[in-house]
Parts: C-alpha cells; structure tokens; sequence
C-alpha cells in the first residue's frame, strides 16, 4: 500500500479502509483506487447495477452576490439557470485556455446563490482565481464542511429514491436541497459515469452514515478511482489535467456545446475573440475518440501518428470493460478528426493501427424523463 | 521440481533444461484484471534480464523479464486468448513461455519460495 500518511483523508477515508480498498494519493487525497473485487468487476457492476463513489476531495463551494462576477469567468448563461437546473461549464483563463470544468446549480431557490462543484486538484487555484474576480461584488463560501458522494448506474434511481422519494421528480442536470434519513443533502442528477444516476453533497460528519445506509442495499457497491476513470472514458468525458488544462481551448476539446449562445453572441466569455476564431476557422487539432485496433491499450502520452507523421498525442487510454477493447482520446490534426481517419498509434516504439472513432464508446443513459 | 522468483515478481520452474515462466500471483494482484498479454516469438533468444513480455492490465503496462537466458520453445497461447488465465492461474495455466535455457547456474541468483515470501512481505 502507498505511504498515504501525510495525505488529506476525505470524511469517509475509515470505511474504504474497513471495506478493503488499496488507497492511492490522489491531488493530495488517500483515495479508493479499487475494492477487494477489482477495476473490472467495479466497472461492469456499475453499468448493471449501482455504483458509490467517493467525490469528497472535488471542491464544492456556495457563490452568493452578484452572479456576473462568476458569469465573467466561466461559459454558461447563468440568467438561464433556473431554481433547480445545473449546468456543465468551463472555467478559462484570458487567452480561453481551460482552467477547470466544472459544474454549477441553483439547489438553493431562487435567491439562495449556486452551488458550484470543481475538480480536486484545481480546487485551490479555481477559488483564489474566483476570489480575486468577485472582487467584493460577489462571494465564494467554500463548503468544506462537506462530503460529496456519487451514485451511478441504472438501479441508482430506484436505491435513492427509495429513501428520497422526492428526488424522483428530478431528470438529468436537475437538482435540489432534499432530507435523506434525517440528514439535509443536495443532490443533482447527474455524474461522471455515462449513467443515470445522482450527486450527492452531504455534511461531512453525516457522511459514513449516509454511505453505509447506501451499501446496505444489496444492488449498491463501493466503486475505486480506477473504475471512475474507466467508465468516463468509455461515455468520452473528459479528465482536467489529461483531456484539457491550460494549453487547450474548448474548440480544441470540443467541448464547444458547454459555450452558451447568448455568450458567443454578446462575445464576453474569457478568450471569446481568439475562442470564436477557433470554431470558425477549425483549430488546429481537435480532441476525438481513437478505438485501438489491437489488443494492448494506448496509454496517456502515446504518440499518434498518420501516414508517417506524428500528429497528436493520446490523453487518455485504458481498457472499456463494457466495450469489451481497448479506447482511447487524444488530440489530432483538425483534418483528421473524422471517425473512420486510420492512425497508428506508438506503443512501447511498434506503430499499431487505431481509427478515429465517435464518442462515446458505450451510449449515455442518461435520465431525461 | 523447484520453483524460483526473481525480485521483479517473475517465477521459473526447471524441467530438465527447459524452463517455464510467468509471473507471480503477487503480480497479478498489483497489476490487477489482466487484459492483454504480448508474449515473445518462438525461436528468439534472450539474456537473463531482457524484456521478453509484457503485460497490460485495466490500471498499467507492466514489462516481463527473463529470469534465465535461453531460446524461446513454445509460448502460452491460451493467455493471449484468456488473458484472465493469469489472474485465475499465474502458477499453472497462467504460464507465459517455455526457455531452452544454456547455464543453470543462472538459478543461482533467484529466489526460493521462502526468500520470496520475505521479499514481498
């Protein structure tokens, strides 16, 4: 086992241990990377069944004041965002490259601020970068306090609302405050996984219990970082720090949906201009699914290349328990971005074929009433 | 018949002058669900400590050494049709190839069980 000693333990860090999980360092956190049945068992599971993460490390966070502040930074229509909706957006730094992705709600009523959920290993930078933006005009109340877990899979909706039955009446990117076993959580339909299912923000002193009370319903198993990152490949979500950061704009992670229209016309998300040239000209390259043709994955950093030339670089790769191969994404010349482009890709110095292949590899299931 | 490992989780088992190597069943268990194996050409040789296979698994990439030197006589193809085999059976079915190996004393320098079992303790 990692020496996970020094590291940040999220609230439900005893039971991972008491369940057997191997705890890995992850952005500064001792987290699950796997249970005693293993990455395949976890994945197929929670594509049949029901899945529980633990999300606590992401950073989540209550913005109140005034909304522009945090509209300035980011790419959604917050105007838009009615009680009880969330949203998946980007957050950009001046030139429009890709700080975070995260997601924000309104949970809370009409007048109750958002709820804002970033990515661990950003969270610290994300809220100073807030910070400093809302300059007194809004503020950011960070909710450490708080755990958040995840569950996924298509019996995630009978489970949960089984014990709230309120939340039935939510559809995909729905949320609200709801009382589960006594306990006040916020909970939004929505996840990491391709699947139905729910994310659920919960005081971090109540959250063994609410998770035992979970696991206790024989279609719900405790799922490792390294099945989460399997089943978000296989639905083509993106990973901050592998799929994107910094060096990539949202036209290149085609990730152009999550740029609300009245912000592309009022031209005032950070990098627009340079942003709106992208999508009307083509990046440069763009990030696309690759299905390896052989059986041995491309991992992160593989060199892709076409007719001899080196033309991008995978991002992610690893195995698609459920679509049964190896898959992969990466960025690759624009002009190769279509499903179908033959590639090679250089693993361990041999060229293996590989193709261009539509995201996702295994189809959303989303709930959307 | 004895069975002997190297530090890199390796075994290889002596069978006259032929030696049969996988890897161990503490391997398996840090690389976790085996799901692709790349095993050697028959009739290449190695050296003791060459790259000779290379397992993938859900989680990594993990290299195969040679225990001994020798020439490559059969490989398992089973375990590249069931990688799972590894997982399921690294001692027995989960085997990856068969070495015609020159110098014995090569298995000098390797493990046996009860050193083996202090080095993963």
């Amino acid at each position: 086992m990692a020496d996970t000693a020094d590291l940040n333990k999220t609230p439900l860090y005893d039971l991972h241990v008491e369940l057997g999980a191997r705890m890995v360092e992850f952005a500064g956190y001792a987290m699950p990377v796997q249970y005693p049945s293993g990455i395949m068992t976890e994945h197929l599971h929670t594509r049949e069944a029901a899945g529980l993460f633990d999300v606590s490390h992401m950073g989540q966070a209550r913005v109140t004041g005034d909304e522009a502040a945090l509209e300035a930074l980011i790419t959604a229509d917050l105007s838009a965002l009615k009680p009880g909706e969330q949203k998946y957006t980007l957050l950009l730094n001046a030139d429009g490259g890709i700080m975070d992705d995260l997601m924000v709600s309104r949970p809370f009523g009409a007048d109750g601020g958002l709820f804002v959920v970033v990515n661990a290993g950003t969270k610290g930078k994300d809220f100073a970068h807030m910070r400093e933006a809302f300059a007194g005009k809004a503020e950011l109340h960070e909710l450490s306090d708080r755990a958040l877990l995840a569950l996924q899979g298509p019996a995630a909706a009978a489970v949960f609302t089984g014990l709230v039955p309120d939340a039935a009446k939510l559809v995909f990117m729905q949320c609200g405050v709801f009382t589960l076993d006594g306990v006040e959580i916020y909970a939004s339909r929505s996840g990491y996984t391709g699947e139905d299912g729910f994310e659920i923000s919960v005081p971090a002193d109540k959250a063994g219990k609410i998770a035992r009370l979970l696991l206790s319903d024989a279609r719900v198993k405790p799922i490792g970082l390294g099945a989460r990152d399997s089943l978000r490949l296989e639905a083509g979500l993106c990973l901050y720090g592998h799929d994107m950061d910094e060096d990539r704009t949202p036209a290149e992670a085609a990730l152009t949906w999550a740029i609300a229209k009245v912000r592309r016309e009022r031209v005032d998300f950070p990098g627009a201009a340079k942003i709106l040239k992208q999508i009307a000209d083509g990046p440069a390259q763009k990030r696309v699914g690759i299905k390896p043709h052989d059986k041995s994955p491309a991992r992160e950093g593989a060199e892709i290349v076409h007719e001899g030339e080196v033309v991008g670089v995978v991002t992610s790769g690893g195995f698609g328990p459920s679509f049964g191969a190896p898959v992969a994404m990466g960025y690759v010349r624009a002009d190769l971005a279509k499903p179908g482009t033959p590639l090679e890709l250089m693993v361990r110095g041999k060229a293996r074929a590989a193709e261009v292949a539509s995201l996702p590899f295994t189809p959303h299931r989303f709930y959307r009433g | 018949m004895t069975t002997r490992f190297t530090k890199d989780h390796e075994w290889v088992r002596l069978e006259g002058d032929i030696a049969i190597i996988g890897i161990t069943q503490y391997a398996t268990e840090q690389l976790g669900d085996v799901i692709s194996v790349e095993l050697p050409d028959v009739g290449k040789s190695f050296k003791k400590g060459d790259e000779i296979a290379v397992v993938d698994s859900v989680k990594t990439a993990a290299e195969v050494y040679a225990p001994l030197s020798g020439e490559v006589i059969e490989i398992n193809d089973g375990i590249e049709d069931a990688p799972q085999l590894v997982n399921d059976e690294p001692l027995a079915g989960g085997w990856f190839a068969k070495l015609k190996i020159a110098d014995k004393g090569e298995l000098d320098g390797l493990m046996d069980e009860a050193a083996y079992a202090k080095h993963i303790a």
